[in-house]
């Protein structure tokens, strides 16, 4: 399983300059709202066309602007589902399914076929029902199985999840994972939550405004998001910029200090970042004196923000989140840290 | 009482919509997808005929079908005859109403979710049959509205039918026999066709309704 997607689009203010090659199996483009990502899998469906580029899936080619190859969006076998499952209203959910199997012309092996998915998917009981009739994520299933019948090449999942409330989103992403496994195909997932791409894939594309900033194995993104928006995107809350000292050490501008590695630090590092879980009351590596600004209960831990005994008063609060047993008030002046935490960011 | 101008208006008003029902999917289907420039160009010229008086429309029609323009005679020497003849009236009542079903199917398809249309496609459905089997019938309340609209505005028709092909024994319908028994002062057999008219809308206002009410329920 391949795909290649080097594509430019211009729209009235905005433009889409996607590019990634990939032979992972779940691969997710992970990215906020309005930078591109669902525009990029429809052009991969061939739903919208791009201005230019190649689109290559297992070695076929679906779109070449310098060949002028643009296929249909029937002949790409590609199965979208839908941010809104766009199930037909006007069919029932057995007609629906069978829609993925419209150009199968052997009744009996429609039928199994299916049934197959039919079960697989656990909706054997709503089959006569309408859309309008069934939950959210019994939809979801539905419009899975049509797409599944139809026994496409890559599976692109749109955010599937953002139409469903919290407690059933997790439940359907556990199940979306084990079909996944089950499911020996390329996919393609679309979201802008970081852990809903770290469930659902073993490939992270990044996208911002348009534009792919990095490719990574999903854990080593965690690990080490190499960009500053990327680690933003990762949900790293912490930033400072750096000036790099000489090849250990570095002097962090916004907050004050200097840091010593025992690794060497390449020039090109511009900004550190560390999560606000990372810090910690117990004696680390690093100690620093805080001052804390506030505290804000959260569900299951608290929020403190304080501020380095340095920092540059017009720089951001810094985020420390931490577990509610234990005691953080404003006489807490000291705080901990691990090197190896550290991100170090271009 | 002569039947004919009921039976006379019902045909021409049926066979308007027939047309219409047709002319006004496919254009709206067509003029969302021009460039911007020229589907608003084809906006205003397909809706005018709503906002311009019925006689003007007419007007029109004599220009292109009359007996002196070129059309017109053209088609007169190969047997069809359009000016002051009852077909006529069906090329009067269909453009008159023509603006209500393109706008209202417009509107439906605007407001129809493309996610099903591309769905269709990436399951390998053809444009074809998208189009019939799964856009129509997600516009279905908006083609009835048209429709209903359209078959209404027509059977009322006056202005232009009474420019286009007059009243005569042989192109009488409705409204242009009302119009006729009142100018000739006979005010009760105007009531009487004015009394059919109000019953024909009636029921074809119920019958919307009914239809409506279902649809709701199976909604719900």
């Amino acid at each position: 399983m391949s795909i290649k997607v080097h594509i430019i689009k211009d729209f009235p203010g905005f433009s889409l300059k996607v590019d990634f090659e990939s032979d992972a199996k779940n691969i997710a483009l992970l990215g906020p709202s309005g930078s591109g990502k669902s525009l990029t899998l429809k052009c991969i469906a061939g739903i919208i066309k791009p201005d230019c580029g190649y689109i290559e899936l297992n070695g076929r080619v679906l779109f070449d602007s310098e060949n002028h190859i643009n296929l249909a969006p029937q002949k790409r076998k590609v199965g979208y589902l839908f941010q809104s499952y766009a199930l037909f209203p006007n069919m029932s959910v057995k007609n629906n399914i069978l829609m993925g199997l419209h150009s199968n012309k052997d009744k009996e092996e429609k039928l199994k076929i299916l049934n197959h998915f039919v079960k697989l998917l656990n909706i054997e009981e709503i089959l006569d029902n309408y859309p309008h009739e069934i939950s959210g994520g019994q939809a979801q299933r539905v419009a899975l199985a049509r797409i599944l019948v139809s026994d496409p090449e890559i599976l692109l999942l749109d955010e599937p999840f953002s139409a469903l409330d919290a407690f059933l989103r997790n439940k359907l992403q556990m199940e979306l994972k084990g079909l996944l496994k089950k499911y020996n195909k390329q996919t393609i997932l679309v979201s802008h939550d970081r852990d809903e791409a770290y469930l659902l894939s073993n490939e992270i594309v990044l996208v911002d405004a348009g534009t792919t900033i990095v490719q990574k194995d999903t854990k080593e993104l965690f690990k080490d998001p190499i960009y500053l928006k990327a680690a933003i995107l990762s949900g790293c809350k912490n930033f400072s910029k750096i000036e790099v000292i000489d090849e250990h050490k570095i002097h962090v501008v916004d907050w004050g200090f200097d840091l010593k590695f025992k690794k060497s630090i390449s020039s090109d590092i511009k900004y550190i970042g560390i999560r606000a879980h990372y810090f910690s009351k117990d004696k680390l590596d690093i100690s620093e004196e805080i001052e804390v600004m506030d505290i804000t209960e959260e569900t299951f831990n608290n929020l403190v923000r304080f501020r380095f005994k340095n920092q540059d008063k017009t720089s951001d609060l810094v985020y420390w989140k931490v577990d509610k047993d234990i005691k953080v008030d404003e006489k807490t002046k000291k705080i901990y840290f691990n090197l190896n935490d550290i991100l170090l960011l271009k | 009482m002569d039947l004919f101008p009921l039976f006379n208006s019902l045909r021409i008003a049926l066979i308007a919509v027939a047309i219409v029902f047709f002319l006004g999917i496919l254009s709206a289907y067509y003029v969302r997808k021009c460039p911007r420039v020229i589907k608003g160009i084809l906006d205003v010229v397909l809706t005018l005929p709503l906002v311009l008086p019925p006689t003007v429309c007419g007007y029109f029609l004599i220009l292109i079908f009359g007996p002196t323009h070129p059309l017109g005679a053209f088609l007169y020497s190969a047997g069809l005859q359009f000016f002051m003849d009852w077909k006529g009236a069906i090329l009067a009542s269909s453009l008159v109403a023509f603006p209500l079903m393109y706008r209202t199917v417009r509107a439906s398809f605007e407001a129809f979710n493309e996610d099903l249309a591309s769905a269709g496609k990436t399951l390998g459905l053809s444009n074809t049959y998208i189009f019939w089997r799964i856009r129509l019938p997600a516009c279905k309340s908006g083609l009835i509205a048209g429709t209903v609209l359209t078959f209404a505005r027509a059977l009322g028709e006056y202005g232009a039918t009474q420019m286009f092909v007059g009243y005569t024994s042989k192109t009488a319908t409705i409204s242009t026999t009302v119009a006729q028994l009142w100018n000739a002062g006979n005010d009760k057999q105007a009531l009487y066709w004015v009394l059919i008219n109000i019953a024909i809308s009636t029921v074809v206002l119920v019958i919307v309704n009914i239809f409506e009410s279902q649809q709701k329920r199976r909604a719900k």
